[in-house]
């Protein structure tokens, strides 16, 4: 847990080092994203009797900071609706923020303009859990491939034909399969048919959501490691999203941790495994199962997962916290740097 | 009532599966979904059951239940509950062991529940389907079981309806539904796979719990080793359609014998040095349509030699461990 173990351990393991000061490849400052969850006939009809009944508000991204340097790995994790997918759609310009800034090379995108926005937004590329959802099922592969690249200038309707091998070829797919849709393929094959596809555009940032979740193990390891293999050949930026804590500490340089909306943690990977500091971070770490684990009792967080439609007040993981006290209930804690690289969010470090 | 345990069979164990073969006539050909499936589960313990996506193990579940449903068939093998062979039941016998003595939990919870009926209605209704007792007796008896499976203030649950609940209360419920009549075997299909970590981590621990104290058997299926090696006593590991190793769970997979289950175990992030390339199985899992003639791994096996042209079988190459494999990593267990 000591400052000099922690630099030790960055500099044995880390591949590459990162500077704070450099300019970040993506930054977000501020970024909340709100949801109106629309009312349904029931509660409608309430309202009209008189009933005070409101729409609700769901803040999935609750004024979130992150930066992504160039040719760093991010891992974001967290449960299940807690505004990962919604952070990663913002980070690739397919979702707008409803506020806050969302910075690509130092320049706010709201400010840019014509062909530098469309490259800057070319230049960004999601990959998604559900390989099959997410492939329009009645366009030959050649097609899903080769569509933007086309439409982009990327390449010719000369050249169609080779620049689809060649992207086919670079997900591990075979050309030979082009004609054929996404229906004839499996599910790992399915997700290089999504890779191919998103590596086409040629883009330098890649937000991968959840992209092995629905693989068996066998072929998650054969797609992490052409993720591993396309970051060195083509020297890409990754903001990995997942929920599997064994698969964001073997690629991550850095690892972000979200609750309800809001960052708890960010540390560097190895830091995060052997001293995280959130108490919210901590319990997620205990309950993840382990194959090195033998008949153990499994630890456990108490309580539920809370709606986000109605968070709790001041820190939002204080239900189930095994330190809360008072000032938790009430007063929602900073994210602030407790180490180099590490910042948490809870009261706890204050009282030091 | 619950008459199943008598002093002649106590001794057998609760499940002993053998050969079992379960295949689905389809226009497309035989699906040879499961074709060769065997294990033990004893009074009281864990068995995971393990393997990707396809290899039969829901098939497996469903056949020991008898719900496999037209096209599909038990073409062979036998089942033996407590030492008697199911396939002799009745469809009205199976009826009374189902949800009595042996009950399922799925993947989806509200294939247990009836999403119109509040909690204590279906619960109430599930005791007195195999029991005569006294609604109050009833509703006493689901009030415990939902306490059981770790949920706070079971009487006031008890009034909710199935949508009122999160998902993974909602699981917990189909589970303490499961535990009503006390069942001397659980099949449980996937059941925390679509829970979030810290909710998974709440059930397992209640599940450990339960089997110790109440000496139900339980095979838990998924395909997640993680959760097996915390959970289990011993392991079966399938692959297209059978079962090509098992084993004490600790010894499996420390030191697997079979190269499926060796590659399986390789390629888990955890046992790999962070950032470096993961040990992968290379090529795909073949079709259960046309198998490969003998060895169905051969096509992927880095120790395939010629006699992996016969078809091995599940061989007990040392106590208590047995591996479908002409050529085991003995040599590692012997290192160890
Ligand atoms: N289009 C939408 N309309 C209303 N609510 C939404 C919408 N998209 C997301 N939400 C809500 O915002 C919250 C965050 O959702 P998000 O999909 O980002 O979660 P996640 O962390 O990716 O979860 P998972 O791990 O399940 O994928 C959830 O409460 C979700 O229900
Ligand atoms: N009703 C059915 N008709 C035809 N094939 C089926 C049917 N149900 C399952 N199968 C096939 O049986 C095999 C095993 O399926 P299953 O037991 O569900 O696998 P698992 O649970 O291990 O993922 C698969 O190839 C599947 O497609
Ligand atoms: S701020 Fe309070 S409730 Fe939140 S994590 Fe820290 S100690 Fe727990
Ligand atoms: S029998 Fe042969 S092909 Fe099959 S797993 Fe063993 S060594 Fe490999
Ligand atoms: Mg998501
Ligand atoms: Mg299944």
């Amino acid at each position: 847990m000591s400052q000099t173990q922690m630099q030790s351990q960055s500099q044995a393991e880390a591949p590459r080092v990162f500077t704070e000061t450099e300019t970040p490849m993506v930054e977000l400052r501020q970024v909340s994203r709100r949801f109106a969850k629309k009312l349904d006939i029931a509660a409608k009809l309430a309202r009209r009797l008189g009933a005070d009944v409101r729409e609700e508000i769901v803040h999935a991204v609750d004024h979130v900071d992150l930066r992504v340097r160039k040719g760093e790995v991010v891992g974001l994790v967290g449960e299940s609706g807690c505004g990962k997918s919604t952070l990663g759609r913002i980070v690739a310009g397919i979702l707008p923020q409803s506020e806050g800034q969302v910075l690509w090379n130092g320049q706010d995108v709201s400010t840019m303009q014509g062909e530098a926005a469309k490259i800057g937004k070319l230049r960004r590329q999601m990959i998604f859990q559900d390989p099959y959802a997410s492939l329009n099922p009645r366009m030959r592969v050649a097609d899903i491939v080769g569509e933007a690249p086309l439409v982009h200038g990327l390449t010719t309707r000369a050249n169609f034909d080779t620049y689809v091998d060649e992207q086919m070829r670079r997900a591990g797919l075979d050309p030979a399969f082009k004609r054929r849709y996404p229906h004839q393929f499996s599910g790992g094959q399915r997700q290089r048919i999504g890779i191919a596809r998103a590596l086409a555009v040629a883009p330098e940032f890649i937000v991968c959501d959840e992209a092995v979740a629905a693989l068996d193990v066998s072929i998650q390891a054969q797609i992490l490691n052409l993720f591993m293999k396309l970051r060195r050949d083509l020297d890409l930026t990754y903001l990995f999203i997942s929920h599997d804590l064994g698969v964001v500490e073997h690629l991550s340089d850095r690892v972000v941790i979200m609750y309800l909306g809001r960052v708890v943690e960010e540390a560097p990977t190895e830091r995060v495994f052997s001293g995280a500091n959130h108490p919210y971070t901590q319990s997620l770490l205990a309950s993840v199962p382990r194959i090195g684990n033998r008949k153990r009792a499994f630890a456990t967080v108490k309580g539920e997962i809370p709606s986000p439609l109605n968070p709790p007040p001041g820190c939002h993981f204080h239900p189930r916290c095994p330190h809360a006290f008072d000032r938790c209930r009430v007063e929602v804690p900073k994210l602030r740097e407790i180490a180099p690289g590490q910042r948490s969010a809870c009261h706890l470090n204050d009282a030091a | 009532m619950a008459e199943t345990t008598t002093a002649a069979t106590a001794a057998a164990p609760t499940l002993e599966v053998r050969n079992l073969q379960t295949h689905f006539f389809t226009r497309a050909g035989v699906v040879r979904a499961v074709d060769d499936v065997s294990f033990t589960i004893g009074r009281g313990k864990v068995l995971g059951l393990v393997g990707e996506s396809g290899s039969g193990k829901t098939v497996t579940g469903f056949s020991i239940m008898k719900l496999v449903d037209p096209p599909g068939r038990i073409v062979g093998g036998s089942i033996l509950f407590q030492g008697k062979d199911l396939a002799t039941r009745s469809e009205e016998e199976m009826r009374n062991l189902r949800g009595n003595r042996i009950a399922m939990i799925f993947q989806d919870p509200m294939m247990t529940l009836n999403p119109v009926l509040r909690i204590d209605t279906q619960m109430i209704e599930t005791v007195q389907a195999h029991e005569k007792v006294s609604e109050a007796d009833a509703r006493a008896r689901a009030r415990d079981a939902l306490g059981m499976v770790g949920i706070p203030s079971p009487d006031e649950r008890l009034k909710s309806y199935p949508h009122q609940f999160s998902g993974g209360m909602r699981q917990r419920v189909a589970i303490a539904i499961a535990l009503l009549h006390r069942p001397d075997l659980i099949v449980a299909d996937e059941p925390t796979t679509a829970l979030d970590v810290t909710i998974q981590g709440q059930i397992l621990a209640e599940v450990q719990k339960l089997c110790a104290t109440t000496g139900t058997a339980m095979l838990w299926i998924t395909h997640d080793l993680s959760v097996v090696a915390g959970l289990a006593d011993d392991i079966a590991v399938m692959y297209a359609g059978r079962v090509v190793e098992f084993g004490d769970v600790g010894e499996v997979l420390d030191k697997p014998l079979h190269p499926y289950t060796h590659g399986l175990i390789g390629s888990v992030p955890s046992r790999n040095k962070r950032g470096e390339p993961l040990r992968q199985i290379p090529g795909m899992t073949p079709s259960l349509l046309n198998l490969p003639e003998g060895c169905s791994f051969r096509a992927r096996c880095p120790r395939a030699a010629a006699d992996c042209i016969v078809m091995p079988e599940l061989h007990p190459w040392l106590p208590q461990r047995l591996a479908r494999c002409h050529h085991p990593h003995l040599e590692e267990v012997a290192a160890a």
